[in-house]
């Protein structure tokens, strides 16, 4: 079965969390498709630091937040915001690469 | 803990950005007993704080606060302005404080006002560095001595100690500087006594005004009605509703970890929470704990300068030059410096149509890119160094050599850039950079920061006495 991020989601957002973090928020439209996720943790740490080119330990947090059925990750954000070559001072168009993902399920 | 109900209404997501007169009338009408409104955020940059500038509009911020004074004193409710002017530093505070006493004037006013400034002394902050008592946050540099002299603005966010104090005190208007977004709106239900907790939280979701509503906007009103078990979230304009998903939703917004949030003095704990559809777009939440911490730290903010910018945005509409952009960047690099430019400042261009969003983190410049290229580009070439005459002159030296760069295969001799504008080239003056963002203890977080400041005025009719 093949899993599209984009056909199961909600929202897919990214924000500054303060000025030296970025965070991703994934919303899921189901709740069956949010404990998929989490029982087979498709979505982590090493996942997250390879979509944004940052070291595993850049990655702060994946963390699935039942009341929303949502995944949030928290990195480092490479440059911090508005430091000179910064290129999105509010961190809000930084999620096009989760638009991308998806999974051959067995 | 009081059993009735207290109101809370947040006019707007932020003070400046304007909410519909509808929706505002429809809320007094239900007899809030506070105004209250964040008129701030880091989120638009270091350069707010550091040039003590507002990024919000003086007329529209004007526009806002009319509203909510004049509704204030009808219904004799207090109106409460947290992080004022963008960034809540002391030139924030007092553009903030000027448009309130203008009002005053043209509305015929009278009330009482406590100003609360939020700037933090730098030697107050060296005996903490001194001392080892400065935590940094994730990912932020140690703070040094040398960033802390620098710093143009330093402030501290504000739990809701001080306004709190300022209610008790018989206050009419609160205008404070940085503030902790919540306390805006916990202030008045944690002077009466109801939940720490479930007023912080409320807070959260309120100091984003219908944001947290469906469909979300930053410039509509959200009415919050607080109990001793719940709090219940409601949008004053008909056409939005709160949605669990809207609220939960909004809980995760711009934050690291959404089960626990710190704050000043403590933590907001959600691992109880939970979030109940009551119906006619009302989502009611009970469980949220606040957990104090000791020492009671507060989250310090500071910028400093770090050079002056000068830009230039052109467009590219040709395959050829498109094909090979990175190698024809590089030589005119490259010949820019060696005409003697670029020893002082850095030259950026941001390619937009490739990764000007993302730069070097952008996933699709192995992929895409390689293979399918835009047929157009737009391109802003940045130079950032010490004098504005320095970045002026990067600019000005990149756009030309780039205009008419002979690049290997060129076809289109008279020019490579479309301009859009004349002049070409725009100085943007100061670059800042956060200097400061680390946690520091404090004794009294109702006293803090010392400040000669920190007063109460008293406006009659319009005429300050």
């Amino acid at each position: 079965m093949k899993l599209v991020l984009l056909d199961v989601a909600q929202v897919i957002r990214s924000k500054n969390s303060g000025p030296f973090e970025l965070t991703l928020d994934i919303m899921f439209k189901e709740r069956e498709t949010y404990e998929l996720f989490k029982e087979r943790n498709l979505i982590n740490k090493d996942v997250i630091a390879t979509l944004y080119g940052v070291k595993p330990e850049e990655v702060l947090s994946v963390v699935y937040f039942e009341p929303a059925q949502a995944i949030k990750a928290t990195l480092k954000r490479l440059i911090p915001s508005g430091a000179p070559g910064d290129r999105d001072i509010y961190g809000a168009q930084q999620h096009g690469p989760l638009l991308d993902l998806e999974w051959e399920l067995t | 803990m009081p059993s009735q109900e207290l109101r809370i209404l947040s006019p707007t997501a932020i003070l400046g950005y304007g909410f519909p007169e509808a929706s505002f009338n429809k809320a007094l009408d239900r007899k809030p007993h506070v105004i209250a409104v964040d008129a701030g955020s880091s989120d638009p940059g270091p350069y707010y704080l550091g040039s003590g500038k507002a990024f919000t509009n003086r007329a529209f911020v004007k526009r806002d606060l009319r509203y909510m004074l004049v509704a204030g004193r009808k219904l004799n409710i207090p109106v409460i302005v947290g992080t004022a002017g963008g960034s809540g530093a002391k030139p924030h505070l007092k553009w903030c404080y000027d448009i309130i006493l203008e009002i005053a004037k043209e509305e015929n006013l009278s009330f009482t006002m406590a100003v609360i400034p939020s700037d933090v002394s730098k030697e107050l902050v060296r005996g903490a560095i001194r001392s080892g008592t400065i935590e940094s946050l994730s990912f932020v540099p140690p703070l040094t001595e040398e960033a802390l002299d620098a710093t143009t603005n330093l402030v501290a966010q504000l739990g809701p100690e001080p306004l709190v104090e300022a209610l008790r005190q018989g206050a009419n208007v609160v205008l404070a500087g940085r503030c902790y977004d919540p306390a805006n709106f916990a202030a008045l239900p944690l002077l009466l006594g109801y939940d720490e907790g479930l007023a912080i939280h409320m807070g959260k979701i309120l100091e984003c005004g219908a944001i947290a509503a469906s469909p979300g906007s930053g410039a509509d009103c959200a009415l919050a009605t607080l109990t001793d078990h719940s709090f219940i979230l409601e949008a004053p304009n008909p056409t939005r509703q709160f949605t669990i998903a809207s609220a939960a939703a909004h809980t995760l917004y711009e934050k690291g970890n959404p089960y626990e949030l710190p704050g000043p003095g403590g933590i907001l704990d959600l691992r109880q929470c939970r979030f109940t559809d009551i119906g006619q777009g009302r989502v009611e939440v009970q469980g949220s704990r606040h957990i104090r911490t000791e020492p009671y730290k507060v989250k310090l903010e500071g910028a400093r300068p770090v050079g002056h910018r000068s830009i230039s945005i052109a467009g590219v509409r040709d395959p050829i030059m498109i094909a090979s952009i990175d190698a024809i960047l590089e030589q005119v690099r490259a010949q820019v410096q060696s005409m003697g430019t670029g020893n002082r400042g850095q030259v950026f261009f941001h390619i937009y149509g490739r990764d000007g969003v993302m730069g070097p983190g952008e996933i699709r410049l192995k992929s895409q890119w390689q293979t399918q290229k835009p047929y157009e580009l737009g391109i802003v070439i940045e130079s950032v160094a010490p004098t504005q005459e320095e970045a002026e002159t990067l600019t000005s030296v990149s756009r030309s050599t780039l205009l008419h760069y002979g690049y290997e295969g060129r076809i289109s001799t008279a020019g490579n850039l479309a301009f859009p504008f004349s002049p070409s080239d725009i100085n943007m003056g100061t670059v800042y950079e956060f200097s400061v963002y680390h946690l520091m203890p404090i004794e009294d977080p109702v006293n803090f920061p010392d400040s000669e400041g920190r007063m109460m005025v008293t406006v009659n009719k319009g005429r300050l006495l």
